[in-house]
């Protein structure tokens, strides 16, 4: 299936927040907008929600954690208990410290591991084509063709409007 | 007067830039050929690792007897080296994570390079222990796997055993870190360029294209990420403080060393951050990235943390005092008046005194000065962990046993080529990575411009 995008750069950062939310206004579905670096505002604008990505990292915090306080227990309590100065096999305050490495360890891959899976990056994917600029100083919103009534022209005139530096129109064959 | 009460609202960055700018700037190190002060500064570091490697090369081959250590005097040179290059790598993490998390962001001109400047001294750190253990093929042996003798496990009473933990999760997390934010940088860079860079940037961007929906998790992924490592690095230097304060030995057997070492640690690492961004404002022509502001910040902060330090020193006196305990009030007393007393003097002078300076803003913009001054703060640092541990272990509870020490060459000599690996790697990382976070810049041009609420 193809789908027909239009294209629209802008540079200045109030002139694509503008744009975005006469966009929405006007109701047209925008596809994604491609961004230089995080602009505050931009998804607000674009009507995102927050990501819910802590609860990875915090469902793996405690697992990491939770791991290395049991393992520490099983390995000098139960295993092999060795005496070590005539301290307790048991002796928990020790195992402290190790914990909390093995929790921080453990939520910080997991959750950029879930990050890279979840936005689908991984070493040899093909960046999509996108008009000149999207990763230097280009602000670009895609807006997708959802039915009939999708006038590129005018769509196009709106974003000039708003000052936009070009627009392009594209079709594109089945999904990414 | 707006100036006054609002200080942030200034621009943070000179010369009026665009966000084309940024990239323009920012890549052309990385696309031009190396000018004669990178081969002049490479070169040099690059002898100084040949010399390391040559010097652990004849230790690992002959023993550790190569190193003055003696039975009185068993940490020296190796272990004030490996929390040396720890605690410069805090710094690096101070800026990333915790200046992020305060929403400081002046730190995005130096964030990049700061967080690079934590990876390579971990590395340096790293390789101390290492040596240290006379067999280094067995240093998987610190690890809990599953062994044929029992399965055997390692102690995890022992606050060396901490330190295995904290630094490969401190490093990991580092690492991590600096390559997530460096992401949509390594796009940038695919974008613009050909060939073969554009081939082993786009492998390493893995396809990034800013896509609202993927920065809208980023940002997020990072502030998680920052979050993690503020109390990481306050764990890290803490925990390699214990490797001392568990211990018996008067000088060491204190509970004010996790603050005292995290704040040194923090000292340190900013003394060496300004050294490294005003020789890489000069040699790459960043002037207007890393302003005279950015250094004049960097320099309170120097000097706010060399007061804690101080307070420190002072509380570690008045405590050996006030305790009564003769073995206690003896270890300061030969750290300051005894035979090696004039490397305790060294790290007054540099760490607590020279910084005084930094309170007259003349000095903060006169950059030669702030430049001698934190050479001056990396010295005082390492003397300050020379006189820790080896002041208080030569002369302990029984005078019979009491012994110097002095490093021998092969133990300068892997000092120095820490720093040429150090150096080595720094200049690498700026000839061919973005050393300044232009994904993070862009962001904040407008800032102080007056044109966006």
């Amino acid at each position: 299936m193809s789908r027909r995008l239009l294209y629209a750069s802008f540079v200045g950062e109030a002139e694509v927040l503008a744009a975005v939310a006469a966009l929405r206004a006007g109701g047209h579905s925008i596809d994604e907008i491609y961004a230089p670096y995080a602009l505050h505002g931009l998804d607000r604008a674009a009507g995102l929600r927050r990501s819910r990505l802590g609860w990875v990292c915090a469902a793996a915090g405690f697992l990491g954690a939770g791991g290395m306080a049991w393992f520490q227990s099983w390995t000098s309590a139960t295993s092999w208990p060795l005496n070590v100065g005539g301290k307790p096999f048991f002796s928990w305050p020790a195992f402290v410290p190790v914990t909390f490495e093995g929790g921080v360890l453990a939520a910080g891959l997991a959750t950029v591991a879930a990050f890279l899976l979840r936005s689908r990056l991984y070493p040899g994917r093909a960046p999509s084509p996108l008009p000149a600029g999207a990763t230097d100083d280009r602000f670009v919103v895609a807006v997708v063709a959802r039915d009939a009534t999708f006038d590129a022209q005018a769509l196009a005139r709106l974003c000039l409007e708003h000052g936009a530096v070009e627009t392009v129109e594209r079709v594109e064959r089945g999904e990414p | 007067m707006t100036e006054a009460l609002f200080p942030l609202q200034r621009p943070l960055i000179a010369g009026d830039k665009t966000a084309a700018d940024v990239t323009r700037d920012v890549c052309r190190p990385l696309e031009g050929r190396p000018t004669p002060l990178w081969w002049a500064g490479f070169l040099a570091a690059a002898a100084l690792l040949g010399l390391g490697v040559v010097c652990v090369g004849y230790e690992v081959a002959t023993g550790i007897g190569t190193w003055g250590l003696n039975k009185t005097v068993g940490w020296a040179f190796d272990i004030t080296n490996f929390v040396f290059w720890v605690g410069i790598g805090h710094a690096g993490t101070l800026i990333s994570a915790v200046l992020f998390l305060l929403r400081q962001r002046w730190r995005t001109s130096v964030n990049r390079a700061a967080e690079a400047m934590t990876l390579f001294a971990v590395m340096c750190a790293a390789l101390f222990p290492l040596i240290h253990m006379g067999r280094p093929w067995f240093a998987y042996w610190v690890f809990p796997y599953p062994n044929t003798r029992g399965s055997l496990w390692v102690n995890f009473r022992s606050p060396l055993l901490w330190d295995v933990f904290a630094i490969s999760t401190y490093f990991l997390i580092s690492l991590v870190f600096w390559y997530v934010g460096l992401i949509p940088d390594l796009a940038t860079l695919r974008d613009r360029s050909s060939g073969r860079r554009q081939r082993l940037a786009g492998l390493f961007a893995l396809g990034w294209n800013g896509a609202l929906s993927t920065w809208n998790r980023y940002e997020l992924v990072y502030l998680l990420l920052a979050g993690l490592a503020t109390p990481l690095v306050l764990s890290v230097h803490s925990i390699v403080s214990f490797d001392f304060s568990t211990s018996v030995i008067p000088g060491w057997h204190t509970t004010i060393f996790p603050p005292y070492f995290v704040a040194g640690a923090i000292f340190s690492g900013l003394g060496m951050v300004l050294t490294l961004m005003l020789i890489a404002r000069k040699t790459m022509r960043l002037e207007d990235y890393i302003t005279p502001r950015h250094v004049d910040v960097l320099c309170k902060l120097v000097l706010a943390t060399s007061l804690m330090v101080g307070l420190a020193y002072t509380t570690e006196i008045a405590t050996a005092l006030y305790s009564g305990n003769p073995y206690e009030g003896f270890a300061f007393l030969n750290r300051a008046a005894g035979p090696m007393g004039w490397t305790y003097w060294i790290m007054v002078g540099c760490n607590v005194a020279a910084p005084q300076l930094l309170w007259s803003a003349r000095v903060r913009r006169r950059l030669g000065i702030v430049f001698a001054i934190s050479l001056l703060v990396n010295v005082g640092m390492w003397f300050e962990r020379f006189v820790i541990i080896v002041t208080s272990l030569h002369r302990d509870f029984l005078p019979s046993s009491w012994a110097s020490y002095s490093p021998t060459p092969i133990e300068i000599g892997t000092l120095l080529g820490s720093f040429g690996l150090f150096f080595t790697l720094f200049l690498l990382f700026c000839r061919f990575l973005p050393a300044i976070a232009m994904g993070e810049v862009k962001g904040v041009l407008s800032h102080g411009k007056g044109d966006h609420a």
